[in-house]
């Protein structure tokens, strides 16, 4: 068998070198199972929790967002379904290829797919792109094998179905930003969750949010779902109702049209805000998507300030509608009596100043009706004089001018009422017997806000007692009970006999029959108010045409109907818009008599046969008024 | 010849050991194979059962080449080699190319790696160089072998497939180390590989492709990218470590079924072993990996000639060197360069050649109990 062709030298050589080679082997593979042993044994714990870490993920499941109603049950806000799409670093091997996939693929801005994706951990989804259409999701989903990591969910999308109406008061909602996720009030939420950033959807947050679900997931390498492994469902939010009847919202935004200004319409009974429309205004369907930083920036730097809500923020001279303030505080001090008379030439002397009436040579001999009815000036300067600013001050307080109403929207402005002490304070000035002069016809140093004077006229046609104006009605699971109902609180704030009160209030109806608000005259109900012209600057100038726009005064009117047991109280605002009495009160006469005539307190409990405003309902309400 | 076959037919302790041996591993192949492959291949014939029929083809392969003497094939292993090296040619200019490398020749509906077959003809030629006459000088027992090797080392570096033109080479540096080398010439190959080396560092890393380069500095530094290069091998360390000391029990390994750990019926087979069957099944396949290569190096002690015993030695050391560089790398103890675990990972040529390879070995062993007898 032996081929003699092959040596067989060196056998015992290489044989000898066998036990070498043993050696070698065993320690080699030892090293292995040292090393399996490392891993799988002493550290097996470890590796077992990244392999679960691997596969299996939290999914943060945002609830749908409660919607908003009007009083009667018309949708303001509501949420819409919507495509979101998410990516997870930690599932994409390649990040520049996918990146270049996406924007390929949807379009994207590159650069700022960077600077999102920078910005985040591996671990956490990030958002990339909000609102992708039905079609980008479909192409997505076909292309899941070469998108490893992008995952598409559905999300809700707040929208505004009404569009840019009573959006002061709805407000919209954004993304937390770090700086509120740090607040206890949104302890647990995470980067990313939607909340309200102002209005109602601010204030009402808590209610409206819901409470956010969580799903464990399986998935594969691609980040892909393979398996739900268990699921706590999301809770929807509750229903926020408004005491605003949209009707009249949209009136009242509409009698503004392009001017800049408010109107508030309150019940008076109960202080439910029936309108808050502040102009110019804007579309919290865009706001609430999300604005790029241009467009936030051209909204910021609008001078005109659209985000402003004119009604609660706007602070303003108050004007003559100031003088039923004064003419309150003037009966209850008993600085003048109802038949008293004073002398009105048109003008009246304080030291080496003259304060003129906005009539030229005089009322003549003016009793508080009179002075009420004409707006005589001169009246109320001899009245102020005789009270002194601190009287002014104490009376105006109680009507709750200078301070927040408490309206449940945010970002309320106080307005301002002076006295000595305000003035040392703020300004390190001694109070001027002049300035009492310039305030008891509203104006000087006193502010008021449109919400503030509604207040006001409602207190006055309401017999004195005064209602907190709120404008949410209640809270409501969606289809089941009321989870916080609002009880109005009253609060009595005048001392005024009754017999006084009703002068205060025949004085304001014959403003409007005969006196300076003749064009808020209404064939249908009896209204009662008063006008007011602000003055932006002292300049007394012969013609309004001569002025320019923003040295204009204020119009305003504030009125309450119907006179004998007042249902609805207006406050009318017009920016630069000249003479109350000529350019509000035709507006605040047109949104009474279109409460009247839709009916709006005909009903005690609107709500009360709606448990769920269902489509239908909605449709058959739209027949009835829209 | 018949008394020859009526010899064989007694198989003793030893054989029954070794074949026994082989089944276990590469039943525990295909049961693995099954395991990652099962659901989801929507093919007329899954993987684990290709697999089943390599191993048939290779058990026909393991019969054959242990009837045959070996003398016999070393006289031809010159001839064998050039026809090897031949193939490895025509795959460098025409062979079928998968994920980038052309490593592959088409045949019919099949295709097979001469790369992996080129192996046993070269350790032939080794064999019988060393033992046809003793070699001395560090130029007949270093350089003549070495440009033997070089070419068929060159020529697998270039399809480019890393893992098998090291393992190649194995066999070179094993067989040096078993006619033995001086003290002092190893002394200047040494010295001489260290002087050469920035020269050669340059041309080798040159000639590396991307991805070789970064398997290679993914080792290095194995987290510094956990989504990039690294990402295989410490999902594959993810794997084998989540397997603990029981496993995650058969078919319940999430690391390959949710792809996380690509391969997982080649390359990494190990990685999915030992994540469904812990530290004790992986223990149990290096266990049997051992006992196997103990065997073989008890052959070569016994073999009854130079050559016989220098084929048993190479055998043995490419075994071991595949087994130990493709579990080291499950476990991050070696570089991913893509060396399959010889029987269990899927792979037709890779099982036939490494069955066939075993058969050589048997036929070294037989030749001695034909003595004996």
């Amino acid at each position: 068998m032996t081929d003699p062709g092959f040596q067989s030298t060196g056998l015992a050589d290489i044989q000898g070198r066998l036990l070498f080679i043993k050696i070698v082997v065993l320690i080699i593979v030892g090293l292995l199972v040292v090393r399996l042993w490392q891993l799988q044994v002493r550290d097996g714990t470890y590796y077992r929790s990244l392999s679960h870490d691997n596969r299996t993920r939290s999914v943060l499941l945002h609830p749908v967002r409660g919607f908003i109603y009007d009083r009667n049950g018309i949708v303001l806000a509501n949420s819409v379904p919507s495509f979101s799409l998410y990516v997870q670093l930690s599932d994409v091997p390649a990040r520049e290829a996918l990146i270049g996939k996406l924007v390929k693929l949807l379009s994207l801005d590159k650069r700022k797919l960077n600077k999102k994706i920078q910005a985040h951990g591996e671990r956490t989804p990030i958002r990339l792109k909000k609102g992708v259409s039905l079609k980008e999701a479909a192409l997505v989903e076909s292309h899941r094998l070469d998108l490893p990591g992008v995952v598409i969910r559905p999300e809700f999308q707040r929208n505004n179905p009404q569009g840019a109406y009573a959006a002061h008061v709805l407000g919209y909602v954004g993304s937390a930003s770090e700086e509120q996720l740090a607040r206890e009030e949104f302890q647990g939420l995470s980067l990313g969750s939607v909340i309200g950033q102002y209005g109602v959807e601010q204030i009402y947050e808590k209610a409206l949010r819901g409470r956010a679900g969580r799903k464990l997931i399986e998935v594969n390498a691609l980040g892909h779902e393979k398996r739900m492994i268990s699921a706590d469902k999301p809770k929807v939010g509750n229903d926020v109702h408004l005491t605003i009847d949209f009707r009249l919202q949209k009136l009242a935004e509409d009698l503004l049209g392009e001017e800049a200004g408010a109107i508030v319409a309150l019940d008076p009974r109960t202080g439910e805000v029936l309108a808050l429309a502040s102009r110019p205004s804007f579309d919290p369907n865009a706001l609430s998507r999300g604005l790029r930083s241009d467009e936030w920036n051209d909204i910021l730097q609008d001078t005109s300030h659209p985000l402003t809500n004119r009604a609660i923020q706007g602070q303003y001279p108050p004007g003559s509608t100031f003088k039923i303030i004064m003419a309150t505080a003037g009966l209850e001090t008993n600085a003048i009596g109802l038949t008293d008379t004073l002398h009105c030439g048109g003008r009246f002397r304080l030291g080496n100043r003259t304060f003129r009436d906005w009539k030229k040579y005089g009322h003549g001999a003016v009793d508080l009706h009179k002075a009420i009815t004409d707006s005589c000036d001169v009246y109320f300067y001899r009245l102020g004089h005789r009270m002194g600013v601190e009287t002014i001050a104490t009376y105006a307080k109680q009507f709750g001018l200078g301070a927040r109403t408490g309206i449940d929207l945010p970002a309320e402005g106080t307005g301002l009422i002076p006295s000595t002490e305000w003035k040392r304070q703020a300004l390190g000035e001694p109070w001027y017997p002049g300035e009492t002069i310039s305030v008891a016809i509203g104006q000087g140093y006193v502010t008021v806000t449109p919400l503030q004077m509604a207040k006001v006229i409602a207190t006055i046609g309401n017999n004195g007692i005064s209602a907190q104006p709120h404008v949410v009605r209640g809270v409501r699971e969606r289809g089941g009970e009321w989870i916080e109902k609002w009880n109005p609180t009253q609060a009595p704030s005048l001392a005024l006999q009754p017999h006084q009160l009703e002068a205060i209030q025949a004085a304001l109806a014959a403003v409007v029959t005969e006196g300076t608000a003749r064009r808020a005259r209404s064939s249908m109900v009896k209204i009662a108010g008063k006008t007011g012209t602000a003055q932006v600057v002292s300049l007394r100038q012969k013609s309004e045409e001569d002025v320019p726009k923003q040295f204009r005064d204020h119009a305003w009117f504030v009125a309450y109907a119907p006179f004998e047991n007042p249902g609805i109280a207006v406050a009318v605002l017009l920016e630069h818009m000249g003479h109350g009495g000529s350019a509000a009160a035709p507006l605040a006469k047109e949104l009474i008599e279109a409460y009247f005539s839709y009916g709006v307190d005909e009903k005690e409990e609107p709500q009360a046969s709606l448990a769920v405003p269902s489509h239908k309902m909605m449709k058959k309400r739209t027949r009835l008024y829209g | 010849m018949g008394e020859q076959w009526s010899r064989r037919r007694g198989l003793d302790g030893f054989d029954w050991c070794f074949c026994g041996i082989i089944l276990v591993l590469s039943s525990m192949g295909v049961l693995t194979i099954y395991s990652v492959t099962a659901e989801g291949s929507g093919t007329q014939f899954p993987l684990y059962v290709k697999q089943a029929i390599w191993i048939g083809v290779g058990t026909l392969a393991f019969l054959v080449v242990s009837g045959i003497d070996y003398h016999k094939l070393a006289r031809w292993s010159y001839l064998l080699y050039g026809f090897a090296l031949l193939l490895l040619v025509v795959v460098f200019f025409s062979g079928k190319s998968s994920r980038g490398a052309q490593r592959w020749i088409a045949l019919g509906p099949m295709a097979f790696q001469p790369s992996e077959f080129v192996k046993i003809p070269m350790l032939l030629v080794l064999a019988v160089y060393y033992s046809t006459q003793t070699r001395r000088g560090w130029w007949y027992r270093v350089i003549v072998p070495a440009l033997i090797t070089l070419p068929g080392f060159f020529l697998i570096l270039k399809q480019p497939d890393l893992g098998s033109s090291l393992s190649f080479l194995s066999i070179y540096v094993t067989l040096l180390f078993a006619v033995g080398i001086k003290s002092k010439t190893l002394g200047v190959v040494l010295l001489s590989a260290l002087m050469l080396f920035p020269f050669a560092w340059s041309e080798l890393w040159g000639s590396l492709h991307d991805y070789q380069k970064e398997r290679i500095l993914s080792f290095v530094d194995p987290e510094y990218d956990q989504a990039g290069k690294g990402y295989q091998g410490l999902q594959s360390r993810i794997a084998v470590g989540s397997g603990e000391l029981i496993g995650k029990g058969f078919h319940s390994g999430t690391q390959t079924r949710f792809k996380f750990l690509p391969e997982g019926h080649t390359d990494f087979i190990f990685a999915v072993l030992a994540e469904e069957w812990g530290f004790l099944g992986g223990l149990l396949c290096i266990s049997l990996f051992l006992a196997l290569l103990l065997l073989g190096l008890e052959i070569a002690a016994k073999a009854k000639d130079t050559l016989g015993a220098l084929l048993a030695i190479g055998l043995v050391g490419m075994l071991t060197f595949n087994m130990v560089v493709n579990v080291g790398m499950t476990i991050g103890l070696a570089p991913i360069v893509g060396i399959p675990l010889p029987l269990l990972s899927y792979g037709g040529s890779v099982t036939i050649v490494t069955m066939a390879a075993l058969g050589l070995l048997f036929s070294v062993k037989k030749e001695r109990l034909t003595l004996l007898a």
